[in-house]
């Protein structure tokens, strides 16, 4: 297809697409995205590749790699298409079965369906399995229906119809409006009202303005920006383009971790496909607006989370934060306005303009509208990215889309936000997962990485290990994260190794009010919380630990009775299980 | 591939420079000390500048390293599963600590914090090639293949 000069254009091409498309009966997708390439889908891939054309079907059966399908413990798996049949953890060995009797008889394979641990009942329908039925798949439901280094794919699934509606019937404003009207807040820490920053941003005097796609993802524990990158890249780069269409910039980054290589292939593909067809670059659909996008690698450093750190990364400084305000919307590369977002509140976007903001605002709760796609990890049988609507209740995210905890132990507490966010105890499992209600227990929602910790594991050592994370990535900058970090980490150290003090809990109080109030960013400023929700939840741990010299959970190395001593030492000096 | 010809095909401002040096690290493996006054001129950047940058950025590493790069994870969800008795079997195996390389120059071990591979941690990446719920048994065999990598 030429390059498209006239919206029109789409419709045609995804005709031509779907006409040109060879006829295939049955289409398998092969979750291959990096998790499934460390559990071996390229070799799935290309047995099943070479099985089809030995068997001369290669007209009739389709085999395609398709991005992350979400449910990671079960890789690498197949999604067999038009009957959404699903078959989990494959081995080369089961390729030819696969082929004889599935595809060429239609008969199922027992031993690959899915069973639910719980009940005993098999699932080969891919939507039935409990772990995706239960999901509501906004943003992620396309992804075994697409060959990520393929645009065609994406037409056909009406990509770019969005960018279309923007450009030709609505003007900038009204976008801005639609989205304002959407609730759609922003995907990372703060939660801030995505059409609310638009306003600002367009608002805001300087030339040339930009917009900016955060996929440094350092937040241990969280993946679902590369998900959504190494599965659906034009998804997010649809959103920026709109973006950019409604604040007036001209030019975008998208910063990837070099942590990501796929991803960074990904997308830097779909880029050159997308100008290649006239989607971006100058006159975009024929319109009079220009708007291209680069690939920024960055080199490793979890502050970058941080807008204003971003921007320096960007600009080829050390990734330091600065004071806000001035606001990235109004001060942002370069000192020009700039408009930051993360992958998944990009990848939204295209989503309230096809679908209206009427529609959108009425998924999730009154003030978080819209899914969220959360990264459940830890001691949980269903480990994966499920995406659910925001407001839905930890309980049902963690037992009946994550298949509750692993050898039926008994759940203690839930980390959210990573290593910045609180633990929620067992008792409040029931809490809606929303912005508000998450950061009124002492928490954030964060990108969503959920991490489940069961009756083994010790608090005081999660707060621990999430310290020294936060430790080892504050940047230095301000002296309340650079030094409270470091000294509330050697408080925590001293506690596990059973030299604690009666007034290590008042100390540890007194610097994380500091921490809180005084630091740059929002590293230093949620850093104290796992500490803060620990103290305020399982207050009992840690007088065990300094009252008693007695670790409860038996994972403080230094605090164990002779016995277990013995027992434990093939065990990792950090933590029996933590966490 | 020398320095110069590198730097010939880079921009000259500031924001060129992460870009740039990710170009040379691909080149020798390493960033070079001595490349650092080259990179600070073509950039109109001072040399404490650019270093600042370099050593900030635990993806850069100005000590050369092995051909063959040995990245255990020790994000959250590896560290849960047993990540930290990788690389302590590692070291042991090895007889160096992380982040150094072995006296025969070709294998380099190295922590990171969060590969994205949560589901299936631990996970060891030998020059690109994932190990997935990896066990202290498996660190022999791995580090076998990883001698015969490339």
């Amino acid at each position: 297809m030429r390059k498209l000069s006239h919206p029109d254009h789409l419709a045609e091409w995804k005709r031509i697409i779907q006409e040109e498309r060879p006829a295939y009966q049955k289409v398998i997708a092969v979750s291959s995205g990096t998790c499934g390439r460390a559990r071996g889908s390229l070799q799935i891939l290309e047995t099943l590749t070479q099985e089809i054309e030995r068997r001369k079907l290669s007209d009739t059966v389709g085999v395609e790699a398709t991005g992350c399908h979400g449910f990671c413990e079960m890789e690498p798996n197949i999604v067999i298409s038009p009957e959404g049949l699903f078959y989990k953890k494959l081995e080369a060995k089961d390729i030819p079965a696969i082929v004889e009797r599935t595809i060429l008889k239609n008969k199922l394979i027992p031993s690959l369906v899915y069973e639910d641990p719980a009940t005993g009942r098999k699932y080969p329908r891919q939507r039935e399995i409990p772990f995706y039925q239960k999901q509501m798949r906004l943003l992620t439901e396309n992804n075994y229906r697409i060959n990520p280094e393929r645009i065609e794919d994406y037409i056909v699934l009406d990509g770019y119809q969005a960018l279309a509606k923007a450009l030709f019937d609505m003007t900038s404003e009204s976008v801005i409006a639609e989205v304002k009207a959407s609730g759609l807040r922003g995907r990372g820490e703060a939660g801030f009202l995505t059409g609310k920053k638009w306003e600002l941003c367009r608002e805001a005097h300087g030339h040339p303005k930009t917009i900016v796609c955060d996929a440094d993802e350092g937040d241990p524990g969280a993946y679902m920006s590369r998900g959504l990158l190494e599965a659906n890249p034009h998804s997010l780069i649809e959103g920026m383009i709109i973006g950019a269409y409604s604040v007036g910039a001209s030019e975008g980054f998208i910063c990837v971790r070099t942590e990501y290589p796929l991803a960074v292939k990904h997308v830097t593909l779909a880029l050159e496909q997308a100008r290649k067809h006239g989607l971006l670059g100058a006159a975009i659909f024929g319109s009079e607006f220009h708007f291209d996008i680069q690939v920024v690698q960055v080199a490793g450093a979890f502050v970058s989370g941080d807008e204003t750190s971003l921007i320096a990364a960007i600009e080829g400084r050390k990734a330091f934060p600065r004071q806000q305000p001035p606001f990235p919307a109004q001060q942002g590369l370069w000192g020009k306005p700039t408009n930051i977002h993360n992958v998944e509140t990009w990848a939204n976007v295209p989503v309230v303009l096809n679908k209206g903001a009427e529609w959108y605002a009425k998924i999730g709760s009154d003030k978080s509208p819209g899914t969220k796609i959360f990264n459940l990890g830890g001691r949980i049988n269903n480990t994966g990215l499920a995406e659910v609507p925001l407001g839905t209740r930890l309980r049902k995210l963690i037992f009946d889309i994550g298949g509750g905890i692993k050898n039926n132990r008994a759940l203690k507490a839930v980390q959210t936000g990573g290593p910045c966010g609180g633990c929620i105890p067992a008792g409040k499992i029931d809490i809606p997962l929303d912005y508000d209600t998450l950061s009124q227990a002492g928490s954030i929602l964060g990108c969503g990485g959920i991490i489940v910790m069961d009756e083994e594991t010790c608090m005081v050592d999660a707060a621990r290990y999430s310290l020294n994370s936060s430790s080892e990535e504050s940047c230095g900058k301000c002296v309340p994260c650079r030094v409270g970090t470091k000294q509330m980490l050697e408080i925590l150290n001293r506690i596990t190794r059973g030299q604690g003090e009666a007034l290590d809990i008042t100390r540890l109080e007194n610097l994380a009010a500091v921490m809180k109030a005084a630091s740059l960013c929002g590293l230093g400023q949620l850093a104290p919380n796992p500490v803060l929700t620990t103290l305020r939840y399982f207050r009992n741990e840690y007088d065990a630990h300094i009252r008693e010299k007695r670790c409860p959970a038996l994972v403080c190395q230094g605090l164990l009775p002779e016995k277990k001593k013995a027992k434990n030492t093939r065990r990792p000096e950090t933590g029996r299980k933590a966490i | 591939m020398d320095i110069e010809k590198i730097l010939k095909e880079s921009g000259t401002s500031q924001k060129d420079l992460v870009p740039l040096l990710h170009k040379i690290q691909a080149a020798y493996g390493h960033v070079p000390p001595e490349s650092i006054a080259a990179v600070a001129k073509h950039l109109h950047l001072s040399e404490s500048e650019v270093f600042g940058v370099l050593s900030f950025n635990r993806f850069f590493t100005l000590a050369p390293k092995g051909k063959v790069r040995v990245t255990v994870c020790q994000g959250t969800a590896c560290h849960v599963r047993g990540g930290g008795r990788i690389v302590e079997e590692m070291e042991k195996k090895l007889g160096i600590p992380a982040g150094q390389t072995t006296a025969d120059k070709k294998l380099s071990l190295e922590k990171a914090y969060c590969l994205g591979c949560c589901a299936i941690g631990p996970v060891v990446v030998v020059n690109g090639t994932h190990y997935s719920l990896v066990s202290p048994q498996k660190v022999d065999s791995i580090l076998e293949k990883a001698k015969t990598a490339e």
